[in-house]
């Protein structure tokens, strides 16, 4: 059995241990281990592709993310209060914005962005004429409300899970003493939120930041470098590859371990 | 603040968000798969049934999709319940959250870098050779359904521990304490106990892979090579190279449609299996 167990955790990370070793690999060729080397780090973070799409990336998952946690808790607290019908609709509508696939998301999220900015472009050259009149189109703005949507349902889930934890005594003796509603919510309830939001906001992060499927959909003309990283596999198997790899996974496998912590720090 | 007025403001824009990016967007999808093409590819406004009629042009992508993601389901559940059953019964407590958090943590990183990684595995110079210094002939393995399935456990499997793993920790031990104080051997505690008990898990685990495989386009795209292809590789297909956005929209509604019907038979046999709560979680 513990043969077993050992033998899934080697499955599980002896892939990512593959891409870090070959990415210190000396040879051109990702397949052949010929040296060390750490000449392949200094080349991708010198390569001006993958600098312009680690920005790209960079601003959308922290745009994004920040978006997601601030209305996402914000919606939490409030779905507290709300029974019936309604909380059976919004409960729904979060499911689903989990649920749905990426790539459905992405599609939908196209055709209608391209619709709606075909019908308003016209307009908005009518309205302010010139030369070059204000255009709508796909980029970083579809980039972050398409991330949004999935990692602010996310940042509900996790963030009602705690407050449904939340020992209601304290909000009530607070009551009891005169405290006033806005006073009790921020010194009880936020301090006691705090760390599933936190935890939320990382997750996010770390989920627009290695999306692929939904960016490849509404990206526009921008790279993000899980689209350059993919056109790039499509042009052969590189160290470079492998580098740019391991240091995603070492910045992602940083937060969502700091994500986990944070929010499972006392368990029992 | 009234509270009413304060509920209805911290609820404005998740609701303004999840109307424009969720209940509109698939509503366009809904609305397109009854349009017809344009010349230059895109929409025309109509009402026709033809992109479903049609949908059996695209039958070996919904093929492959129908045979190979309940066989990744089946083969993570399988890998997955014993590694849910030690981390929950039989490991040290001490370790067990560390143990959870490291299966649980690769599913949130790239699924894209992870399954580059078995491209360096499947490829030529990676296992195949191996095997062919061990003179055991020299098999093709990348761009096969083999690499595809392979794909699909490594990406999929974590999800698969984590609800398995909830419904055993639940489990109350005194009920298997019980069992084998009254004389029953390990497996008959295991299948008339523990099993019924964690099938509420094993249900959601599988439910959560097997929705997710539905739209799966990266795995076989990187490890099918082109040869093994989904729904998802059809949709980025109809959608970003030929560009037929009506037939497109009917093969992702149909899609959603095949999604909406398992989570459907998914919640029945739930409150078949446990008349209790559904929690289904993601972390």
């Amino acid at each position: 059995m513990r043969l077993y167990v050992l033998s899934v955790y080697l499955f599980l990370y002896i892939p990512i241990g593959i891409i870090a070793l070959f990415s210190f690999n000396a040879g051109r060729h990702a397949a052949q281990f010929t040296g060390f080397s750490t000449q392949w780090y200094g080349k991708a973070l010198n390569n001006p592709f993958v600098l312009e799409a680690l920005k790209t990336s960079f601003a959308v998952a922290l745009a994004s993310a920040l978006l997601a946690t601030i209305c996402g808790t914000l919606a939490a607290i409030a779905l507290q209060g709300i029974r019936g019908w309604m909380r059976m609709v919004y409960d729904a509508l979060i499911y689903m914005a989990v649920m749905v696939p990426g790539i459905v998301i992405g599609i939908a999220t196209l055709i209608t962005l391209v619709t709606v900015f075909g019908t308003l472009n016209p307009l908005l050259a009518a309205i302010f004429g010139g030369e070059t009149p204000p255009q709508l189109g796909l980029g970083k703005g579809s980039l972050i409300a398409a991330h949004g949507l999935f990692t602010m349902a996310l940042v509900v889930v996790i963030v009602r899970a705690r407050l449904q934890g939340m020992d209601r005594t304290l909000l009530e003796a607070a009551a009891d003493l005169g405290a006033p509603p806005m006073r009790s919510f921020v010194q009880i309830t936020l301090p006691q939120i705090a760390p599933a939001v936190l935890a939320g906001f990382l997750l996010a992060f770390t989920f627009s930041f290695d999306d692929f499927i939904v960016a490849f959909f509404v990206a526009g003309s921008e790279t993000t470098l899980p689209i350059y990283i993919f056109s790039s596999i499509r042009r052969g198997v590189t160290p470079e590859i492998n580098a740019i790899g391991a240091m995603v996974m070492a910045a992602s496998l940083v937060l969502l371990i700091a994500a986990q912590m944070i929010l499972r720090p006392r368990k029992r | 603040m009234r509270p009413a007025l304060r509920t209805t403001l911290f609820l404005a824009p998740a609701t303004a968000w999840l109307l424009f990016m969720l209940v509109l967007p698939l509503l366009v999808v809904v609305l397109f798969s009854f349009g017809e093409r344009g010349a230059a590819g895109g929409y025309v406004p109509a009402f026709t049934l033809d992109n479903y009629a049609n949908l059996s042009a695209r039958w070996t992508a919904f093929r492959n999709t129908i045979l190979l993601a309940p066989l990744g389901t089946v083969l993570c559940l399988l890998i997955a319940y014993p590694l849910a059953y030690h981390l929950a019964i039989k490991a040290d407590p001490r370790w067990r959250t560390i143990l959870l958090i490291l299966v649980i943590v690769p599913f949130w990183t790239s699924i894209l870098i992870r399954s580059y990684a078995w491209i360096q595995i499947l490829g030529g110079n990676g296992l195949p050779r191996l095997i062919a210094e061990l003179g055991l002939g020299r098999p093709r393995l990348i761009n096969t359904p083999f690499a595809v399935l392979v794909g699909i456990v490594y990406g999929y499997l974590p999800l698969m521990v984590f609800p398995i793993h909830v419904a055993l920790e639940k489990i109350d031990r005194r009920l298997l304490e019980a069992s084998a104080d009254l004389g029953s051997p390990p497996w008959r505690t295991f299948l008339q106990i523990t099993l019924p008990l964690s099938l509420a898990g094993v249900a959601t685990g599988s439910m959560l892979v097997f929705i997710l495989l539905m739209g799966e386009f990266l795995i076989p795209q990187i490890l099918g090579g082109g040869k093994v292809f989904f729904v998802g590789n059809a949709l980025v297909d109809l959608f970003l190279q030929s560009r037929n956005w009506p037939f497109g929209a009917a093969v992702a509604a149909t899609l959603v449609l095949v999604m909406l019907v398992t989570v459907t038979i998914y919640l029945r046999a739930m409150k078949r299996l446990s008349g209790g709560r559904d929690d289904v979680s993601m972390m």
